[in-house]
């Protein structure tokens, strides 16, 4: 089971994904520096929180030009899994590995708290320790959370089933469009999602509602390596 | 010789010059006297600098001697560029509490901002990981047509640094008092973790040995910021704003990890921030603390800007840099790492054995000063002072009764002071590096030492309401309350940083009040074995002749020996018994409830029996490590009523309250601020009430805990879903106003 954190100049939950991960899969993820133009093979990469490059220009925009993430394209492309947290997710969308863009929350406010997310899609391997429907609490803390793209594409995107989280009805924090959190590729490999699942995996403290996605994945990959 | 050189020492020193560099006649006679010639426009620049209340502490310093710093946790005390205690395990806490009043007020983004970012460069310039972030903020009133503006700037710019840097901002405090209405409070407090035998010092070593530059550029911002927050403020004030220095979070990030990279290694000799007065402050104290001269070539320091002179370079405040002495021949493993993370990085001088600072510019010497003086004969003064007049104690009696006891809890809890301050920390980021065990709204935050089950608990705590009435009890009452709030989450308190907010120090009542108060404080410190090993001290908050409340913020520093055994405010469950511990007489006077029932800001604030402190929080303390306690709160400003509100609030749960006590009004029972106290939940009320007793602690059955509301004796009572409103709506509300 190989997994990696890309780290970025600016990333700052690089150290909180890997601890997760270690937790999940038993071995340390490789950090990988952003300007490594390789990567090992690997079954898993992410792409942690933070403010990549200072998030200035727009956030992700700089990190999305960075050697590293060609690689992480190529690997995306053969079918390995990469989860984008947060400005995780800001880089996947300004690189083009998910649709729309991640505007400046509604209200103009960074905004860090617990969120009820509902779990719309299952069918990634992302998603396979949720259940449909299921109500999880799961904290966010972001600027520029709120999703946007046209209503073609949001349309396609829930046609598709590729619309992993969204957040309650009552408790959008950020003005995304048809409350969505977290969003999935075509081919259901990439996940991007703003709220921080790396953060709850512990009920000393922000609670263990993330801790499905990380046994999800072990779950999803450990067959692959074992028919491998 | 260059032009700038030149120009350099064509500027002619005069006595009016020297004085609006914020230099007394006496101060600038010593000069000449020290340099044994008149400086030249550089040198006087660096002695404005270091001599300025704010690098100097000329006015304060015979106060601060007082306190107590030492005890077996110290592994530092006051002087380096923060404190160091050891919390065991091989580790090392290292914290710091600093102000940044001044810019906050003209700038309050980056004012904010780089407060932050100075409080955060101070504790990893010793070799710590920074691993949380508070702040305690003081805003004139609501009603001030500024108010909004500067607690919405404020709070953007404590957020926009501590996010992007990644640490969290996991508590604090915020008050509004009109006596803040032209100078606001920002004190920023940071901790961090280290390895207790890597602790980094200042001081310089080993002549020959290179002087280096480090990170961000030099540029012109924030020329003279030491010497403006000397001064007091006038209608001119805003002519001030190019003295305000702009942050860059993102390049501190940087710093910070590549610090912390080259200090794995064994090539530092010594390591200082450029914080207030930049390149001359950091250039004299390594100088100073070593023993050694610094020859520093000026034309070397990385530049923003083209043209800056000598004395422009000496004096700017420009962030995220660091001045680092190397071992000889280790420059080039140095250079790679902060090539690595893409930081500026220069040899800009070296270590002599002169014992002065000489300052060279395109090989031309443009300031040199025998750095002992420069430092040891700084001016220090023992100014004048008188005390507080005592004010009169108020009889409960002679306050009139509220008709409906819970209307009055509910004004409180929504008051500008109490309401919810959920609108600021928010915008926080309190859970970044996922160790965040007790978030801001409890009585301390706890933070978890990385890969243990043991946690840092951090509060800071002043009210000044109290100090304005008795600065020596207002000190007492600052300290017992940091104490309490660590006691409360189950931490034994190791020490404190501090933060003196005064006025102006050359008048004798504002003199008094600091004496007061650092006096209260270094009496309780000593009772409750809570030395201070780091601070800072902001005077002359001052605006047109109106002077701050004085208000000496304790940020206080504990440790949670086993998370399993730590307790919140949130009362879990129902069925518990509230037992209060401790001894209410229904002290009112400078109450919350005085001031918001009554409109009165009168009388003796409440006293401070620190035996009965440390007896009551040693006994809750035991009763918390013993795994007994399923909730616990201090109690302090409101009193009973208001802590089991927050209580009820925060745990969805409610409570019945006893009658008031035989001998007691009811007011003084529900609303009254006696110190030493606390409101505990457990399952085995009469049985912690027997021990209490036995040890001497005053400790009885006051409610239960059930049902949907507050109750108090059977006749009043008030929703939880009413409480929170009131509480929560007040501040979204205020800052959303059209």
């Amino acid at each position: 089971m190989k997994t990696a954190v890309i780290v970025f100049p600016g990333s700052n939950c690089d150290r909180d994904a890997a601890v997760a991960l270690e937790a999940a899969f038993g071995t340390r993820p490789a950090m990988v520096w952003h300007r490594d133009n390789e990567l090992p093979d690997l079954d898993l990469i992410l792409l942690p929180g933070g403010f990549s490059y200072g998030d200035y220009l727009r956030s992700g925009a700089m990190a999305s030009q960075s050697p590293v993430l060609r690689a992480v394209k190529e690997q995306a492309d053969k079918g390995v899994l990469v989860l984008g947290i947060c400005n995780g997710f800001q880089v996947l969308t300004e690189s083009g590995l998910l649709p729309g863009v991640l505007m400046r929350n509604a209200n103009l406010k960074f905004v860090c708290r617990d969120v009820d997310l509902v779990v719309d899609s299952t069918a990634s391997p992302f998603m396979r320790g949720y259940a449909t429907g299921q109500q999880v609490t799961v904290p966010v803390a972001h600027h520029d959370g709120n999703y946007f793209a046209d209503d073609a594409t949001l349309n396609r995107l829930e046609g598709d089933g590729r619309v992993a989280f969204r957040y309650a009805a009552h408790d959008n924090p950020n003005g995304s469009a048809r409350d969505i959190a977290g969003i999935l590729n075509e081919r259901g490999n990439v996940l991007g999602m703003m709220p921080h699942p790396e953060r709850a995996v512990d009920p000393k403290l922000c609670g263990i509602d993330g801790k499905a996605m990380f046994t999800g994945l072990v779950e999803a990959l450990v067959p692959t390596i074992m028919e491998g | 010789m260059s032009a700038a050189a030149a120009a350099s020492e064509a500027i002619e020193i005069t006595p009016e010059l020297a004085a609006e560099h914020g230099l007394s006649a006496d101060e600038y006679a010593l000069i000449l006297k020290i340099m044994g010639r008149e400086p030249n426009i550089t040198e006087l620049g660096v002695f404005s600098a270091m001599w300025s209340e704010h690098c100097s502490y000329k006015s304060s310093k015979v106060w601060l001697k007082t306190l107590p710093t030492e005890g077996p946790q110290v592994i530092c005390g006051p002087g380096e560029n923060a404190g160091v205690v050891d919390i065991g395990e091989g580790l090392a806490a290292i914290f710091k509490i600093e102000s940044h009043n001044h810019p906050s007020f003209i700038e309050p983004y980056q004012g904010a901002a780089t407060g932050v970012g100075g409080i955060l460069r101070d504790v990893f310039t010793m070799g710590a990981r920074p691993v949380a972030n508070m702040n305690a903020l003081r805003f004139g009133s609501p009603d001030h047509p500024k108010t909004r503006h500067l607690v919405s700037g404020v709070v953007a710019g404590i957020g926009g640094y501590g996010n992007c840097i990644g640490v969290p901002t996991v508590g604090g405090e915020t008050e509004f008092d009109p006596a803040y209405n032209g100078n606001i409070l920002v004190n920023a407090m940071t901790v961090g973790i280290a390895d207790a035998g890597r602790i980094f010092y200042s001081a310089a070593g080993g002549p020959g040995n290179p002087v280096i530059y480090v990170g961000s550029k030099t540029g012109r911002d924030g020329i003279h910021g030491a010497t403006m927050a000397s001064a007091e403020f006038d209608q001119d004030s805003e002519e001030k704003r190019p003295t305000v220095q702009v942050g860059d979070p993102f390049t501190e990030k940087l710093l910070l990890e590549a610090c912390l990279e080259l200090m794995a290694t064994d090539a530092i000799v010594a390591i200082q921030d450029m914080g207030a007065a930049g390149l001359t402050s950091s250039g004299v104290e390594m100088a100073s603390k070593g023993g050694v001269g610094v020859e520093l070539e000026l034309d070397l320091v990385p530049m923003r800007e083209e043209g800056m002179t000598p004395y422009e370079l000496m004096l700017s405040e420009s962030q995220e840099r660091m001045l680092i002495v190397l071992k000889p021949g280790r420059e080039d493993e140095a250079r790679a790492i902060f090539e690595k993370w893409e930081l500026d990085f220069a040899v800009i001088g070296r270590v002599t054995d002169t014992g002065r600072l000489v300052l060279k510019f395109h090989g031309e010497t443009v300031g040199d000063i025998e750095v002992a003086p420069l430092v040891d004969n700084a001016p220090e003064y023992d100014r004048p002072w008188e005390p507080t007049p005592k004010s009169a104690i108020i009889d409960t009696d002679d306050v009139a009764a509220p008709n409906d006891p819970m209307d009055a809890l509910k004004r409180i809890v929504g008051s500008p002071n109490m309401a919810s301050r959920r609108w600021i920390w928010e915008q926080y980021d309190h859970m970044v590096m996922a160790d965040t065990n007790q978030r801001p709204g409890g009585d301390s935050a706890v933070v978890r030492i990385h890969g243990t089950d043991r946690a840092l608990a951090i509060t800071t705590d002043s009210t000044p309401r109290y100090c304005l009435a008795d600065p020596e009890e207002g000190g007492k009452q600052a300290v017992a309350e940091a104490w309490r709030n660590l006691t409360a989450v189950g931490a034994t308190p190791l020490a404190v940083t501090n933060n003196l907010n005064f006025g102006n120090p050359e008048k004798p009542r504002i003199m008094g009040q600091i004496a007061g108060a650092v006096t209260g404080m270094g009496a309780a410190c000593r009772a409750l074995d809570f030395p201070v090993v780091s601070g800072n001290v902001s005077l002359y908050n001052e605006t047109s002749g109106e002077a701050i409340l004085p208000t000496p913020v304790i940020g206080g520093l504990g440790l949670i020996d086993d998370l399993d055994r730590t307790t919140a405010v949130a009362i879990p469950r129902e069925g518990l018994n509230l037992v209060l511990v401790g001894k209410t007489k229904g002290w009112l006077g400078s109450s919350l409830y005085l001031r918001e029932i009554e409109s009165r800001a009168d009388g003796a604030p409440p006293p401070v029996d620190l035996a009965a402190e440390r007896r009551n929080g040693d006994f809750v303390r035991g009763l918390i490590q013993a795994g007994r306690v399923a909730a616990c709160h201090d109690l302090s400003d409101g009193g009973l009523a208001v802590a089991a509100a927050e209580m009820a609030m925060a745990g969805g749960i409610g409570a019945d309250l006893v009658d008031t006590p035989e001998g007691l009004a009811l007011h003084g029972w529900l609303f009254g601020e006696d110190q030493a106290r606390y409101l505990i939940a457990a399952e085995d009320g009469a049985a912690i009430v027997a021990e209490a007793q036995a040890a001497g602690v005053p400790a009885a059955v006051v409610g239960q805990t059930g049902g949907d509301a507050l109750t108090v004796g059977k006749t009043h009572t008030i929703s939880i879903h009413e409480l929170r409103r009131c509480h929560e709506e007040w501040l979204p509300s205020f800052m959303a106003r059209p």
